[in-house]
């Protein structure tokens, strides 16, 4: 079944289509990544279907149910939380308190106080940060502050999770403990939608890719036909 | 672990207890003050109270989000029209209640419009608030009512300084659950990054304007208090943009990282105006210019901030003997 889904999904900035006509899909329980060269329109696609942008044509359905048009919070009280490319966590408000927002705030039903700390803690549990509850966010290491964005997000409770370039500056270990964390969030049963540029990375944990190029998708396929597709080598390559 | 939490608990638990009774006795004091004081007392906290309550209530929306308003004379002047217009007609509560909801309304629609400029442009707006009624009252008094400026009904001293003392301790209450309930959390979190905000669940058009809306009721129920006291209003009077601009640096000098900040900011505020007025008529602006040049210079978290410091130095002086 399809979790989410875009049809025809088309975003103007003035003259120029940042992403023309794209239609897209994500199974529910799978990993799919978006790759592209830089300003192939990957975190335009994201900002349309968590709706920080509105778009100018075309239909983003989320579990069957038109999403596109609903404003940010009410995208994500739906199921969809995302993460930032560049960090943006409170910075003055405690780890627990950046986590607790989206107990509080994120999720469908609404929580009451002591249920959304439980949940805010189980999150920071999961993600490796309960140790640091107490100290303000900016105090993090850039690798800590991508986790508490991602245990942010969980708080919300997503079926759909958006993560723009997780790994982007981190270290091979921090690298490897990103990807692990990827894993575990998907067999908790939370679908994922990444956008990388690590290869190495996207490669072997997607089950499915999608090439985006001039806002245009070019390939779509499982990593193995992506690494070998002639038109994705041009892309990235040259000729 | 477990003990230390509760030793936490048992040590804040003790510490509310003590600044609960501070705050009881001192409200205790200011509620008998008029039996055994000086009129002009009652006057002057009279009017320190009216800029704690206009300046609490800017900081209330304006510290956490961030949103400079420099709207406060706007509601402030609908209050006292409000007071000028129907006070003959009504008792005083009722027209104190119908100045915040006057406010109220006018904050809502002015939120729902402008609430989505940021920065400078949202400071801009809120002030060309301010003008435009101020002229578009006068405008209305001259062409159309043909008369320039009302009379209010006069109160006495002592009944005033009662409604400014109970709307003062009703916007404290107000102030400390907002700020200790989810809706100050998720107002900090606009302040910071209002994207990711939005994108966590928070519904921040909605809490935005329904807080700008709440601080201007306040506003609004102080400047219908205050009409009373002045007998005679004329638009000039009513929405004076220092009105404006008082709270903002008010809540600087006390700093806006407690809640007591704009309290003791506005407080010590009007009373060195007053004792700079009387003692240095000529020289008062220039030493009052001065003093505020320092404190922005030296002390950027405010009078709270200087306190805090003072206060850690005592406890690491008393680690080390």
């Amino acid at each position: 079944m399809q979790i989410l889904e875009g049809e025809g999904v088309t975003k103007y900035f003035g003259g120029l289509a940042a992403i023309s006509n794209v239609d897209f899909e994500v199974a529910r329980g799978e990993i799919v990544g978006l790759i592209g060269p830089n300003g192939a329109g990957k975190t335009t696609l994201f900002n349309l279907i968590s709706a920080a942008l509105f778009l100018n044509s075309g239909v983003i359905r989320f579990k069957g149910e038109k999403i596109s048009g609903l404003k940010p919070h009410q995208v994500c009280r739906a199921g969809v939380a995302r993460t930032f490319q560049s960090v943006k966590v409170f910075g003055n408000i405690p780890v627990l308190g950046n986590v607790l927002l989206g107990s509080l705030f994120g999720t469908s039903t609404g929580m009451s106080s002591p249920d959304a700390t439980r949940e805010a803690m189980e999150s920071l549990e999961f993600v490796g940060l309960s140790a640091l509850r107490a100290i303000p966010a900016k105090d993090l290491t850039l690798a800590n502050q991508k986790r508490l964005e991602v245990a942010r997000a969980l708080a919300t409770k997503p079926e759909l999770l958006l993560l723009d370039e997780l790994i982007a500056g981190l270290n091979p270990t921090e690298t490897a403990q990103a990807m692990e964390l990827v894993t575990r969030i998907r067999d908790k049963g939370i679908t994922i939608f990444m956008i990388e540029h690590v290869m190495k990375a996207i490669m072997s944990i997607c089950d499915r890719i999608i090439v985006l190029h001039h806002g245009e998708k070019i390939a779509e396929g499982t990593p193995q036909e992506i690494a070998t597709s002639r038109t994705v080598i041009e892309v990235y390559l040259g000729e | 672990m477990r003990g230390r939490e509760m030793d936490v608990a048992i040590f804040t638990s003790k510490r509310s207890l003590v600044s609960g009774s501070i705050i009881l006795i001192i409200l205790v004091l200011l509620a008998t003050l008029p039996f055994y004081s000086a009129g002009y007392t009652v006057v002057f906290l009279t009017s320190i109270f009216m800029y704690i309550v206009i300046t609490v209530s800017w900081t209330m929306f304006s510290g956490p989000t961030g949103y400079i308003s420099l709207a406060p004379a706007a509601f402030f002047g609908v209050g006292v029209y409000t007071s000028a217009l129907i006070g003959f007609m009504l008792p005083l509560p009722a027209v104190i209640g119908i100045g915040g909801l006057a406010s109220f309304c006018l904050a809502l629609l002015v939120g729902a419009l402008t609430l989505r400029l940021r920065g400078i442009y949202f400071v801009m707006f809120t002030f060309g608030l301010v003008e435009l009624l101020l002229h578009f009252v006068l405008w209305w008094e001259v062409n159309i009512t043909g008369t320039t400026g009302r009379v209010v009904p006069t109160v006495d001293n002592t009944t005033v300084y009662y409604l400014m003392l109970i709307i003062f301790a009703i916007l404290m209450l107000t102030a400390y659950f907002i700020r200790h309930s989810k809706f100050g959390l998720a107002l900090q979190s606009i302040g910071e990054y209002e994207e990711a905000a939005a994108h966590t669940g928070v519904n921040v058009t909605g809490l935005k304007i329904v807080t700008f809306a709440i601080s201007a009721f306040f506003i609004g129920t102080a400047g219908a208090i205050m009409a009373t006291r002045w007998t005679y209003i004329d638009p000039r009077i009513a929405f004076n943009p220092l009105l404006s601009f008082m709270p903002v640096l008010m809540a600087i000098f006390g700093g806006m990282g407690q809640l007591y900040g704009p309290i003791i900011g506005a407080a010590i505020f009007t009373y060195l105006e007053e004792f700079l007025i009387t003692r240095f008529p000529y020289y008062y602006m220039l030493i009052f210019g001065i003093i505020m040049v320092v404190a922005i210079l030296y002390l950027p978290n405010g009078l709270v901030g200087l306190i805090q410091k003072l206060r850690k130095g005592v406890l690491r002086r008393h680690a080390n003997t």
